[in-house]
């Protein structure tokens, strides 16, 4: 398992991880300061989101506490010119591509079913069904082999393709069929394996009896295991295995092996299926302290933690007053976007549903404030 | 003066894909088996010569991932014709049809649209094994976001193939297997209509025959021989699954009053039980006679050895318009 930092945050290199550790040293102390900041900010998004949620402003939320390393890391190893097709827990990596934090808020409130614009910001929507994505990244993938791509020597204009996966999802024959596809037509495609250890109530080791990393072998897709807690080692392993499928050497598969320190939604409960004395465990392994003491020990003082944990507060206070700004969707856009082009049955209800609606007059459902007026936060752009 | 080709629905499908192609490079037709050997129908016979193997490939036999990987390229700005090779096959694709393919512009609110034909030779009559004769349309005619049509001769086929293409939405083109081979006049030169548009086949003035698919020639059939007992049938191809040209097939009930839907599909929650439910509401006055439906029974796709028995045929037809006529 590659690991660049401890759990004390001692940075140490094994000989055979040197090829990683040459592109930590590439970092600057501006890069780490950053990871840092997104991992807090991320954590502290989640908390507040958790919050919303039991206080009835949110449908779900779906905490990602404990692998903000894994996310954090990866999403800046991504280039601005890649493409990452998502599951649902990915807040980290989304915030690293500049998704507004928000839209991710609207959407497990119920105000719509994604909330942003995938070409925009090659970050793909979150994917609810498991595993799906991974064959439209396998495809998306092959798209840019067939353009040619990839494998030109030019890494600035070259471009790779990431999907994130989580343990439990590899079990969904789709991601078997992703990373075949992707391994005959040699596709610039990452498989990112958040291995959080709990398929809801299941352990890993009840899903698979061969460690996940090894999974793709079969298929032609070479992997291996980081420290999904350290969030050097995920930048690097992902920063050099993009690299590699930009330079046209095919699928690669990363398992991070992380914890899912909170539940597996708002609607369950670990405490039925897992120890307390686990979760410490892991609690003590913690990505977020681990690259603190990191920090610390680089010579990074109060000061930055104060400033970090202030901007804490000034999100949440952000995101609290947007999220009870927010407005329910006006009912036509569940017609708006079901097809790009005429469709009689579409109208005919649409119509039918306005006609019925205005006979409540100003009771009508059809009449809300505009949704595009509501402020964006969190955004890093 | 237009330009009239002799073809079987088979080589009119083939021309359709070779002119789309032709014209437009980012269409890439990708299948199980469907590139040297032109696919177990031989309908993309020729084309991995002719365009290569970067626009024309062979897939892992992974229904899935033939449908997921085209949700991926629709992203990239592809538009796929992937080829499912029988009916009973494509449900490992379910998933992914349903729940990304059709939902996909839907999540996006726009911004991502679906430009993807999936080909699905349909329909029994070829004395196959089990899941090579059956008629899903019904599934994907339920889900929203999908369009769906169905070819009954060769120059709808050769058109609607095009036609289903340039849409920017998923398109499922159910090809009638047992017709590929009949041959009929196809007009290269102007398009018979839209492909969700129904036609009028023959016009008549007793009872109506709403049908599609391999059914459309059994009813041309069945009107024949209604004809020679006094009987006049109006026949229209609906063409057209989802969305469904019920203005054509009201006006036709205007005139005759009475409707029988045919098709091969079994009957219960089908295509042919939502034409009869919204003609009963759409022209409930002008109906002498409750619209009747015939079609394959509610039991498994049987025994190759049964299955003239279950398909129906111009009598079984026949006999819904007498029992129609008897109102």
């Amino acid at each position: 398992m590659v690991q660049l930092l401890s759990p004390e945050g001692e940075y140490s290199v094994a000989p055979q991880y040197a090829e990683y550790a040459k592109l930590v040293q590439e970092l600057s102390e501006a890069d780490f300061l950053k990871f840092y900041r997104d991992m807090a900010r991320i954590r502290r998004f989640d908390f507040e989101a958790n919050a919303l949620q039991r206080q009835g402003q949110l449908g779900l939320w779906i905490p990602a506490i404990g692998q903000e390393a894994a996310q954090i890391g990866s999403g800046y190893a991504v280039g601005h010119n890649d493409h990452i097709f998502p599951s649902y827990r990915e807040h980290g990596v989304a915030i690293t591509h500049g998704i507004d934090l928000m839209s991710i808020l609207k959407m497990l409130r119920g105000v719509n079913h994604g909330g942003w614009n995938p070409d925009e910001t090659r970050f793909h929507l979150y994917a609810i069904v498991l595993g799906t994505q991974t064959l439209h990244a396998a495809g998306y993938a092959m798209g840019v082999k067939f353009d040619g791509k990839t494998g030109t020597g030019n890494l600035a204009d070259d471009q790779a393709v990431i999907t994130y996966v989580g343990d439990g999802a590899t079990a969904e024959g789709e991601v078997s069929e992703a990373m075949l596809f992707a391994a005959n037509h040699q596709a610039p495609l990452v498989f990112f394996v958040q291995n959080n250890q709990w398929a809801i109530s299941s352990p890993t080791h009840s899903q698979t009896r061969v460690p996940l990393f090894q999974r793709g072998a079969g298929f032609g897709v070479p992997g291996i295991r980081v420290d999904g807690n350290d969030v050097l080692a995920c930048y690097a392993v992902t920063k050099k295995h993009m690299d590699e499928a930009r330079g046209g050497n095919g699928p690669f598969l990363i398992e991070a092996l992380t914890y899912r320190i909170g539940a597996h939604t708002s609607s369950d409960d670990p405490t039925k299926y897992r120890s307390s004395e686990e979760v410490e465990y892991w609690k003590a392994r913690d990505p977020l302290t681990r690259l603190e003491k990191f920090l610390r020990r680089q010579g990074i003082g109060q000061d930055f933690f104060d400033e970090v944990a202030q901007a804490g507060e000034q999100l949440s206070e952000e995101i609290r007053s947007a999220t009870f700004a927010l407005q329910n969707p006006p009912a036509q856009n569940m017609f708006k976007y079901v097809y790009s082009e005429q469709h009689p049955l579409i109208e005919e209800q649409l119509a039918w549903l306005e006609a019925y609606e205005s006979s409540f007059g100003d009771q009508s459902h059809l009449t809300v404030a505009d949704p595009s007026q509501i402020p964006n936060i969190g955004s890093v752009h | 003066m237009a330009n009239f080709v002799e073809m079987t629905i088979a080589k009119a499908i083939n021309a359709g894909l070779r002119k789309a192609m032709t014209e437009n490079d980012k269409i890439l037709l990708f299948g199980e088996d469907i590139a040297e050997l032109g696919g177990v129908f031989r309908v993309t016979e020729g084309l991995h010569k002719e365009f290569g193997q970067n626009r024309v490939f062979n897939t892992p036999i992974a229904e899935a991932g033939i449908v997921g990987t085209a949700v991926g390229l629709a992203m990239r700005g592809y538009r796929s014709v992937v080829e499912i090779q029988f009916d009973g096959f494509i449900f490992p694709a379910f998933n992914q049809i349903t729940t990304q393919l059709a939902k996909m512009q839907n999540r996006s609110e726009g911004a991502t649209t679906m430009p993807v034909v999936i080909r699905v030779p349909y329909g029994g009559g070829i004395g196959a094994v089990e899941h090579h004769s059956e008629s899903p349309e019904a599934y994907f005619a339920h889900t929203a976001g999908l369009r769906v049509i169905s070819p009954s001769n060769p120059n709808d086929a050769y058109w609607m193939i095009q036609q289903a293409i340039a849409s920017s939405d998923p398109v499922m083109f159910f090809e009638p297997k047992r017709r590929y081979w009949q041959k009929g006049p196809v007009n290269l030169d102007e398009p018979p209509a839209g492909m969700h548009t129904a036609r009028v086949l023959r016009e008549g003035n007793d009872v109506t025959i709403a049908t599609y698919g391999p059914m459309v020639t059994t009813a041309m059939q069945a009107a024949e021989i209604a004809a020679e007992e006094g009987h006049s049938l109006e026949v229209i191809d609906l063409r057209s699954m989802s969305p469904i040209d019920f203005t054509t097939i009201v006006n036709s009930v205007k005139k005759t009053g009475r409707l029988v839907v045919a098709a091969e599909a079994s009957n219960f929650v089908s295509v042919s039980s939502e034409v009869a439910a919204r003609v009963h509401e759409l022209a409930f006055y002008h109906l002498e006679a409750p619209v009747l439906r015939v079609g394959g029974f509610d039991v498994p796709y049987p025994a190759a050895k049964l299955e003239e028995i279950f398909l129906p045929d111009a009598d079984r037809i026949l006999e819904a318009v007498d029992r129609a006529l008897a109102y």
